[in-house]
């Protein structure tokens, strides 16, 4: 059974650069353009995109905090445009922010969402004390959240988000922000929920994360799925093993003449000056490259054939490395 | 039932606020006590009441109480533009509960914490020598005809908190707002002293209106200018009251429905 359906999703913000300014046009801004996807219950989907790829637009319309202009929507068989009450009543929402009263204690909140949940005292302080522990936040609980780290914020969040366990639970970035450490030890909690048996939408902007956690992932890139499947299937997509050549400024055009013999779909990376193509041949690729350079007298600063990684698979696909929008 | 236990949480929340930081109510205590002496002690002296055998403080303290409960929708439009900035709203919005009781429980939290000001100003002005002269029931009705005003006027404060969801814009915002509507009112000085085309403006006034109302309850006279025979001058708590009650019908349903198409980006 699919958990999540949506079909041919539109959302489209009107963006003016500055809202007084009546001379400034609006311009239109396509967050959503007929996207499509669903997620079997009992796994977890990774919407992997870049910022302003529409990820985030996509949990907003799922969780009921905002109407597409088109297109349909179920979470766990219910339509989340018509009957958006009831979607409320099985859904948890985690966002890129951790979403709790910051002044008040990290119990404090969870009490205060069960009670919200129409929990009993007794029971929400029960299910309060349950989830901090769960969460390795028993110590923490009776500090208020300005005090907590990146990471205890965003546990307390998720916790918040699990106190009536959900059907379908949808983390937007859940550990963007987050340094490696606090990342770690949110993939654990994910995964451990995941273990449980909870259907999972993510979304995420690292290749990683979605490679660590995800049943399958979706590609979303301009507000559309662009590819989907397991991230070896996806892996499979870009073909074999790769190419990789790092060269000085100056020599990119040669050593693209050179790596383009060899193989004809050749990507160059300017930030990190890196050339790179998909190979049958392996080794036998490897030392052509090697001798062509060595005979145009150019000394690459790395060289070597890599197995894909879902870098790679984003690269083919969008034609732009991932997070380059960020910069 | 389920929307009185979820604006009950909301406004427990706020309460549970006011323990966690008690800056907060320290704060918002003491600026309108130093206005009580501000106005009792420097001004006080060089305005006259036009009202022989009262004092200044007599009727400075009521225009004072107004005063302070009208800014407390600072707090309710900071308050919830600040939940919008950290998404605390789109989480009540992604819950099943009711669809008004975050905004319900807002502005009845700020109506209670206006409990805990008006009790600390009362006291502020009884030493200062302030002494209302009707009865103890009287006193009482002007207090919970505070209280209403507070509530009524919190409102305002939810939808420019809601529109503009930024925490400082939202502050700035108020203050824009509600300043001139105290300090062009009777609250500090008597509106007869004023040129005639404000004094309309003054005495029609809805803080002045609450002003005069709550002089009449704790035992003073009003002494109008221009509009000395009209409505707001003969009847200030009817007046008030018309006032408070147009507030809500024009900004509970449009807070509420603020809230239910907001987001925060």
């Amino acid at each position: 059974m699919k958990s999540v359906i949506t079909r041919d999703l539109v959302k489209v913000y009107k963006v003016s650069a500055r809202s007084k300014d009546k001379k400034s046009a609006s311009k239109e801004v396509r967050a959503l353009d007929g996207l499509s996807l669903d997620v079997e219950e009992g796994t977890v989907l990774s919407v992997l995109g870049p910022n302003g790829a529409g990820k985030t637009t996509l949990v907003r319309v799922l969780t009921t905090l905002l109407r597409p202009d088109s297109g349909e929507a179920t979470v766990a068989g219910v339509d989340v445009i018509k009957h958006p009450d009831d979607v409320r009543k099985l859904i948890g929402l985690s966002g890129q922010y951790a979403a709790v009263d910051e002044t008040l204690t990290g119990w404090d909140n969870l009490v205060m969402f069960a009670r919200l949940n129409r929990m009993s005292s007794a029971t929400s302080h029960a299910r309060a004390n349950e989830l901090l522990e769960q969460f390795s936040l028993g110590d923490a609980a009776k500090r208020p959240i300005k005090t907590y780290s990146g990471g205890m914020r965003r546990r307390l969040d998720l916790a918040a988000s699990l106190i009536v366990k959900p059907k379908v639970l949808f983390l937007d970035e859940p550990t963007t922000g987050l340094d490696p450490r606090g990342r770690q030890e949110m993939w654990g909690v994910i995964n451990s929920l995941v273990d449980s048996g909870v259907t999972l939408l993510l979304t995420t902007q690292y290749l990683e994360e979605a490679d660590q956690l995800a049943d399958e992932i979706a590609v979303v890139d301009h507000g559309k799925v662009i590819a989907r499947g397991t991230s070896d299937q996806l892996k499979r997509e870009v073909g074999g093993e790769r190419l990789e050549i790092v060269v000085e400024q100056q020599h990119i055009p040669a050593v693209r003449e050179i790596v383009s013999k060899i193989s004809p779909n050749v990507i160059i990376d300017e930030d990190l000056r890196r050339i790179s193509a998909p190979v049958a041949t392996g080794t036998k690729a490897l030392m052509e490259a090697v001798k062509a350079l060595d005979d145009a007298g150019i000394h690459p600063l790395d060289l070597g054939l890599k197995r894909p990684s879902l870098d790679d698979v984003f690269l083919s696909l969008t034609g732009h490395v991932a997070e380059s929008e960020e910069k | 039932m389920n929307a009185v236990n979820d604006s009950i949480v909301i406004m427990k929340r706020q309460l549970l606020q006011l323990i966690r930081i008690p800056e907060v109510l320290i704060f918002s205590t003491i600026q309108p006590v130093m206005f009580v002496l501000l106005f009792r002690y420097v001004f006080g002296g060089s305005i006259s009441t036009g009202i022989p055998g009262v004092d200044y403080v007599q009727l400075l303290m009521p225009g004072i109480f107004v005063q302070t409960v009208a800014f407390t929708l600072a707090g309710t439009a900071v308050g919830l533009a600040q939940d919008m900035e950290r998404g605390l709203i789109d989480r009540f919005r992604s819950m099943p509960i009711s669809r008004s009781a975050v905004v319900v429980g807002r502005a009845l939290g700020d109506g209670a914490l206006n409990v805990v000001v008006l009790l600390v100003m009362g006291l502020a002005g009884f030493v200062v020598g302030w002494r209302p002269s009707a009865s103890i029931l009287s006193i009482i009705g002007g207090f919970a005809f505070l209280l209403l005003f507070g509530f009524a006027m919190s409102w305002i404060g939810v939808l420019i908190g809601l529109s503009v969801r930024d925490a400082r814009v939202a502050n700035s915002a108020v203050f824009l707002a509600v300043f001139p509507l105290t300090f062009l009112s009777n609250a500090f000085a008597p509106t007869t002293g004023m040129p005639k085309a404000l004094q309309y403006f003054a005495e029609w006034n809805p803080v002045s209106t609450m002003v005069a109302a709550c002089r009449e309850l704790f035992g003073l006279t009003n002494i109008f200018g221009v509009t000395a025979n009209s409505l707001p001058a003969e009847q200030p708590i009817l007046m008030s009251f018309l006032y408070m009650i147009a507030l809500m019908v024009i900004f509970i349903p449009l807070s509420v429905r603020k809230y239910k198409n907001s987001t925060s980006r």
